[in-house]
């Protein structure tokens, strides 16, 4: 296989996760982007290209929200490209950034996520309802949850998974979100599995504390050629490999109980990064959770558990943050533990493996030497799997 | 990677105000088919897609999931790009660029038709606290800036007809457009006025239609087709969403995204190198106003070139010989595509009636529509 020019990791930033934040969409995106250029010791005027993400435009109430974040993501008089694919948008962006540079065309991309949920009202999920087939399913009424509830249901039937199991990752993650310093006020905590079964159903089999929350925030990265990266950086963290795949719209045709479409975009990175055996290959992963069910499936779909072994492991603490036989999964919190912003959570998770790596990941830092992670996220209707492996 | 891009396949639907027999999904697949018949290659060939759409326009919140199944994309890579059709291609492009891909699939539609009131969504898309409260329609806002830019630059609206007069006229031409006349510059001075000086002749109107193209690397295009049309160039640019900082004379984001895409393709005098120009005009007086801002005019000599015959079919620089957005219909961000494709036929020499003689270079420049100020410039030839 042919091998692109390198593309490196160079700075990120993220600002805190919030319930309702006071600052725009714009402002978001601009304290992100800054504390991203800040970090990588460089001026807008350093920049030659800009990527920004945002998950639906209905969420603002802003038609072509990519143009109105624009000046936010610091994109004024620069080629600017807004790239969507739902859900999976947060890391999309790096895959989107790292063509930018591996093209040729740029030497330095600012990547730029931002999601401000609060905005619509009552509640996002109202919104959720509009992704759906304007003829056969918009009718029902259906929401996210509901969707997710079969998901749910069929994952645990085919592999036999008990409730108890699933609220695992939920209190994982919760706990891990505790040192993250950007987590969302009240979202993060120390919960027992019984807590986290018996709060309120929303659609059995999901319940309240197993969803994860309504978030405003941002995340930025800056990405930078390898010829640039020389003169300038000591070690910095190298985009080994990006994959991306979407599945048929027709969801309803799919057996639900695993993301082959997760499976597919994982395979096209590790063809990329040169990776055989991905269970011993990496060492610290961020997969997709906004439900803690998701972490399980995910896992699977990215090779690193045979199907339906993933609960197993997790029962073994497999995933846990300071193991030292598996691989640390959701060392950040994940979107359980730190919060939902829906493309600056993608983001975050890219920018978690790129803390763990460079060991800046503070009381998070897991305890096993880590030389490569991975971050995955999820989109539109169970269909789109997005990964994105760095080293170092 | 120093090999160039080529576009190998296109395919394209009939451009009509409405569409009520054919869903969006059966109008993209009547294109990919006639792409890929085109390109002589079939989807499991092709190893990325990109799409354009706009949730607004299409009436569906994260419009990406209704992408891959009309176009053979289902488990492949594919995601959309939200914005105008050449910062769309240019995503196409990088990807070959980087080296891992061969062959990109790039789609996009209008189904403008379905949109009840498109002022309304148009009105979404500015600013929700400074602006949007002041409750004005967004064409208000091109009234301004075509008053504005006839004041700076010495043009004025009988140019402006001038615009709508030859694009309706040179759409007659061609079969695919949906709004072709032979009008007279009166009856677009006379037409019934919509935000001074705009009136309603000089606003395209809306169509429906589907276009997809097809991209391969240069050794794998001149396998598969005998008339690959390259690209030498691509700029995109975004200049600021705040209209109220925008000058509203000068289209600055055309300006670098052209300075991007000539300084690829070494050209250095426009009106000189190039052989046919196909340029956004949503609205007659953005023609002109993206004639000078590419540089093909020196600023305030747009108008007098255009009545000197500059930019006419036997003109010294053809401009939207297709008949443009006036004359083949609005299609929002896929409008870039509909430029593509006529830049496409006249190098392959397949523009039938509307075949501009013996010409290598052709440039497309794509505008995202109002209220935007984004766009791209891309520069195709047929030479070796």
């Amino acid at each position: 296989m042919h091998f692109p020019q390198k593309v490196a990791v160079i700075g990120a930033g993220m600002t805190k996760f919030m319930r309702r934040a006071k600052e725009t969409g714009k402002e978001l995106a601009f304290l992100a982007a800054k504390m991203a250029l800040l970090d990588a010791g460089l001026e807008i005027d350093d920049i030659d290209a800009v990527v920004c993400v945002s998950a639906p435009d209905a969420f603002d109430g802003v038609h072509m929200k990519g143009e109105y974040l624009s000046d936010g993501a610091g994109a004024f008089c620069k080629p600017y490209m807004r790239s969507y694919v739902g859900g999976g948008s947060g890391v999309f962006a790096i895959i989107n950034g790292w063509y930018h540079i591996a093209s040729g065309y740029f030497k330095t991309c600012l990547v730029v996520a931002e999601e401000k949920m609060s905005s619509s009202m009552p509640h996002p999920q109202g919104i959720f309802n509009a992704i759906y087939d304007q003829f056969l399913e918009r009718p029902l009424g259906v929401n996210l949850l509901w969707i997710f509830s079969l998901e749910m249901n069929r994952y645990m039937s085919v592999h036999k998974i008990p409730l108890e199991t699933i609220a695992l990752v939920a209190v994982k993650n919760k706990k891990n979100g505790l040192d993250h310093p950007c987590a969302q006020e009240g979202i993060p905590g120390n919960y027992t599995v019984e807590e986290i079964v018996n709060s309120e159903i929303m659609c059995w089999p999901v319940t309240r504390l197993m969803v994860s929350p309504v978030t405003d925030g941002a995340a930025a990265i800056v990405l930078a050629s390898e010829d640039f990266v020389k003169k300038r950086y000591k070690d910095p963290v190298w985009i080994e490999g990006v994959g991306w795949h979407l599945d048929t719209s027709y969801w309803t045709n799919r057996d639900l109980y695993y993301p082959r479409y997760v499976e597919y975009a994982a395979r096209m990175a590790y063809d990329m990064a040169g990776i055989k055996d991905p269970r011993k290959e990496i060492h610290v992963v961020e997969p997709y959770d906004p439900f803690a069910y998701k972490e399980l499936h995910h896992l699977e779909g990215l090779l690193l558990a045979d199907k339906g072994e993933a609960p197993k492991l997790l029962e073994k603490g497999f995933w846990d943050r300071d193991t030292l036989n598996g691989i640390p999964s959701s060392p950040s919190g994940g979107l359980l533990g730190v919060g939902n912003p829906i493309a600056a959570a993608g983001l975050m998770k890219v920018i978690e493996i790129y803390w763990q790596l460079k060991g800046m990941a503070g009381k998070r830092q897991v305890k096993k030497e880590v030389k490569r992670g991975l971050a995955q996220a999820w989109g539109d209707l169970m269909q789109v799997g997005t990964v994105v492996i760095l080293g170092k | 990677m120093n090999e160039r891009v080529a576009i190998i396949g296109i395919g394209y639907t009939q451009l009509r105000p409405l569409s009520p027999d054919v869903s969006f999904r059966e109008m993209i697949y009547e294109a990919a088919v006639k792409a890929y018949n085109d390109a002589g290659i079939e989807p499991k060939d092709v190893d990325t897609f990109v799409a354009i759409s706009e949730d607004y326009n299409e009436g569906t919140a994260i419009f990406d999931e209704y992408v891959p199944d009309q176009i053979g994309a289902v488990l492949k890579p594919v995601h959309t790009i939200t914005q105008d059709a050449i910062t769309a291609i240019s995503a196409c492009v990088m990807q070959i660029k980087t080296g891992i891909f061969n062959i990109a699939v790039l789609e996009g539609h209008s189904k403008a038709s379905n949109i009840l009131y498109p002022s309304h969504i148009e009105a979404f898309a500015l600013d929700p606290i400074s602006i949007r409260p002041l409750g004005f329609n967004p064409l208000f806002l091109a009234g301004l800036e075509m008053q504005r830019f006839l004041l700076e630059r010495g043009c004025n609206e009988y140019h402006c007809a001038l615009v709508v007069s030859k694009n309706k006229k040179n759409a007659m031409k061609n079969p695919i457009a949906a709004y072709p006349g032979e009008i007279s510059i009166s009856d677009v001075l006379s037409s019934n006025p919509v935000s001074f000086p705009l009136k309603e002749l000089d606003i395209s109107k809306r169509a429906d239609g589907a276009f997809v193209i097809i991209l391969a690397r240069e050794s794998i295009a001149k396998k598969l087709s005998d008339k690959p049309v390259y690209i030498e160039g691509i700029g995109w640019c975004q200049e600021t969403p705040n209209i109220e900082k925008r000058d509203l004379v000068n289209a600055l984001y055309l300006t670098y995204a052209a300075n991007m895409a000539y300084s690829q393709a070494g050209i250095r005098n426009p009106l000189k190198e190039i052989d046919f120009a196909e340029i956004d005009d949503t609205f007659s007086y953005k023609e002109l106003q993206h004639i000078e801002a590419l540089g093909i005019s020196r600023s305030g000599e747009s108008g007098n070139m255009l009545e000197e015959g500059y930019f006419d079919f036997d003109g010294e620089l053809p401009v939207n010989v297709s008949g443009g957005s006036l004359g083949c219909g609005n299609l929002y961000d896929a409008n870039g595509l509909r430029g593509i494709c006529e830049a496409v036929l006249q190098l392959r020499e397949e523009a039938g009636e509307r075949q501009i003689p013996a010409c290598e270079i052709g440039l497309v420049a794509s505008w995202k529509g109002l209220p935007s100020a984004s766009g791209g410039v891309l520069i195709l030839s047929n030479r070796e």
